[in-house]
């Protein structure tokens, strides 16, 4: 199948002849399949949020393309344009950008730009909010009155709207308690579950990633070092140290059990593989 | 017991424009910080914890009870320096903390404010970049500088103070893991090394485990107190409050239900993986 979203040889230069040039990214080559959840780890700087603010065109390549379902989005004014609407990108703490005077008008912002009719749009705003796991009766209310966690699923919600088929997400979770952001991540299992959309999410959170993506890349210093399901790149523990990251703490417990003689699998990433390689070898009886 | 921070019957409310009724956040709470402990503060969203935060150095001022900092009033306008001297504080998005357009000038910062000589000044700023490990890095541009990095000069702004205490709110929210463990690491070492008292807000529930004392907070009051390995055992009440349990409880207590008997105070990765050991050695298999 084709990707419906694909880079080729992906650059970006800051400042380009001033003191201060910099590659943010360098020759990237990347692609998302239909449907595909892709996390995207790296140290602050390593060109993350560089790579994903190309993909809606909001910034445009010092070299390179950006392909969605196989057509340059920078080949026309309405091909960017078009992209904007196919390509969703919600940024870090998405709540700064609420303006509007009430929810509904916040939300409905996106497919009014689309020039929908009112009954598309009403069926948007309410089928998002649902998704973002807003309640209706928060619809007349001034996002400004809203708690942190509401706020942020109304700006989730006003790129959901858009019924992207592409949605990216920086950092989604950054800043809310334990419990707001399990709800968050589950809310996107399931709109991803539901809409078959394409998930690319930046995460500081390995256990948030190690537990949704199908795959994983790794940026360092402009480039994607890096790539695989979560168990692969998760088992690269003494390497991703040296890139600055970590690996979930159920890891390093798997990786300490190991050292201690137990013989459980490399390749866990999530308190529930942990647990089912535990009851497993108790069920065989296993004896140190 | 020797509190640097006290607080009785503390309560606050915001008023909003438009709502007729204030918002009320805190609701007579009582604690009490003892000098040169590390106490963690959780909660969920909304909980007061950072209302709470801003009381400990006079940013706000309680609409009922007191603050005592070292038995100062925190409502005395002519002593209020004598608090802030006492009692730093970190913020969560160190872009806001910056001033200058020079690492140690921003550290500087402080110390020039309060009237120090520059003899002392260069001192206190050479001492503070050195603790939190960036005293090479005192003649870059801030903004260069990754979100870690940022963080520890903002730290090292505060400790050229020589404060007491030191108020963290969510300083890692923003960070990516090398930076954050760079600056819990930093932030133990004021405690270890240079007995200052430190007061941590935070949503990650591991970087407690090293914390002397946890206090959670539920709507403006104190709901749990005690030291992590006595707080996160309980581990259906914390998530009740909208918290979470380090991975290493969790995964013991998800044995715990599957039929292993194991304490679920071990926190660290390695007492961790020792507990899940016992089942399968000697008598405990």
């Amino acid at each position: 199948m084709d990707p419906i979203i694909k880079t080729e040889k992906l650059t970006h230069v800051y400042g380009a002849g001033t003191p201060f040039e910099h590659t943010a990214i360098d020759g990237i080559d990347f692609e998302a399949e239909r449907g595909e959840f892709i996390g995207i780890i790296g140290h602050t700087g390593s060109g993350k949020s560089t790579f994903i603010q190309h993909l809606n065109g909001l910034i445009k390549p010092t070299s390179g393309r950006v392909l969605l379902d196989g057509h340059d989005i920078f080949e026309t004014k309405e091909r960017t344009r078009e992209t904007r609407f196919r390509v969703g990108l919600v940024f870090q703490y998405p709540e700064y950008q609420l303006f509007e005077e009430t929810v509904y008008k916040d939300i409905s912002f996106g497919p009014k730009n689309m020039k929908l009719s009112e009954r598309e749009i009403d069926e948007r705003v309410r089928e998002a909010a649902g998704f973002a796991g807003l309640s209706e009766d928060t619809f007349e209310k001034s996002p400004f009155d809203l708690s942190g966690g509401q706020k942020r699923r109304t700006a989730i919600a006003g790129v959901m709207a858009m019924r992207p088929e592409v949605l990216i997400f920086d950092e989604p979770t950054a800043g809310l308690d334990p419990s707001g952001c399990k709800e968050l991540m589950t809310n996107i299992m399931n709109y991803r579950e539901k809409t078959g959309t394409t998930i690319i999410m930046v995460s500081h959170s390995m256990e948030d990633v190690a537990r949704t993506a199908d795959r994983l890349l790794v940026f360092k210093n402009a480039h994607i070092v890096m790539q695989g399901s979560p168990s692969d790149v998760f088992s690269h523990v003494a390497e991703l140290k040296t890139m600055g990251l970590t690996v979930p703490r159920v890891t390093l417990v798997a990786l300490r059990l190991r050292e201690l003689g137990l013989p459980i699998p490399k390749d866990i990433y999530t308190v529930e593989h942990l647990k089912n390689a535990i009851v497993q070898l108790r069920e065989e009886g296993y004896h140190a | 017991m020797d509190s640097i921070i006290k607080t009785e019957s503390l309560t606050y409310a915001y008023r909003s424009v438009e709502d007729e009724h204030p918002r009320v956040v805190l609701q007579g709470l009582d604690l009490e910080i003892e000098r040169g402990t590390f106490v963690a503060i959780l909660g969920h969203n909304g909980s007061g914890k950072s209302t709470l935060a801003k009381h400990f150095n006079g940013i706000l001022l309680p609409l009922g009870g007191k603050v005592y900092v070292e038995g100062i009033d925190t409502s005395v306008e002519e002593t209020m320096l004598e608090v802030r001297k006492r009692v730093g504080m970190v913020f969560q998005n160190p872009d806001n903390q910056l001033v200058a357009n020079v690492v140690e000038e921003d550290v500087a910062f402080a110390p020039e404010n309060l009237g120090y000589p520059p003899e002392e000044i260069r001192m206190r700023v050479d001492d503070a970049l050195r603790i939190v490990g960036m005293y090479d890095m005192r003649e870059h541009a801030p903004h260069l500088l990754s979100g870690g990095q940022k963080q520890r000069v903002a730290i090292a702004g505060v400790l050229a103070m020589s404060p007491k205490c030191v108020v963290f709110d969510e300083p890692t929210a923003m960070l990516d893991p090398q930076g954050r463990q760079d600056v819990i690491r930093t932030i133990r070492q004021l405690r270890d090394e240079m007995n200052v008292t430190v007061v941590l807000i935070t949503h990650h529930m591991e970087e407690t485990i090293h914390a002397d004392r946890v206090v959670v907070m539920s709507d403006g009051k104190i709901v749990v107190d005690g030291p992590p390995k006595k707080v996160f055992p309980n581990v259906e009440y914390m998530r009740e409050q909208g918290l979470d349990v380090p991975e290493t409880v969790d995964i013991l207590y998800e044995l715990d239900k599957c039929g292993f008997h194991y304490r679920l105070d071990a926190l660290s990765v390695d007492e961790c993986a020792r507990e899940i050991l016992t089942a399968f050695t000697g008598a405990g298999a």
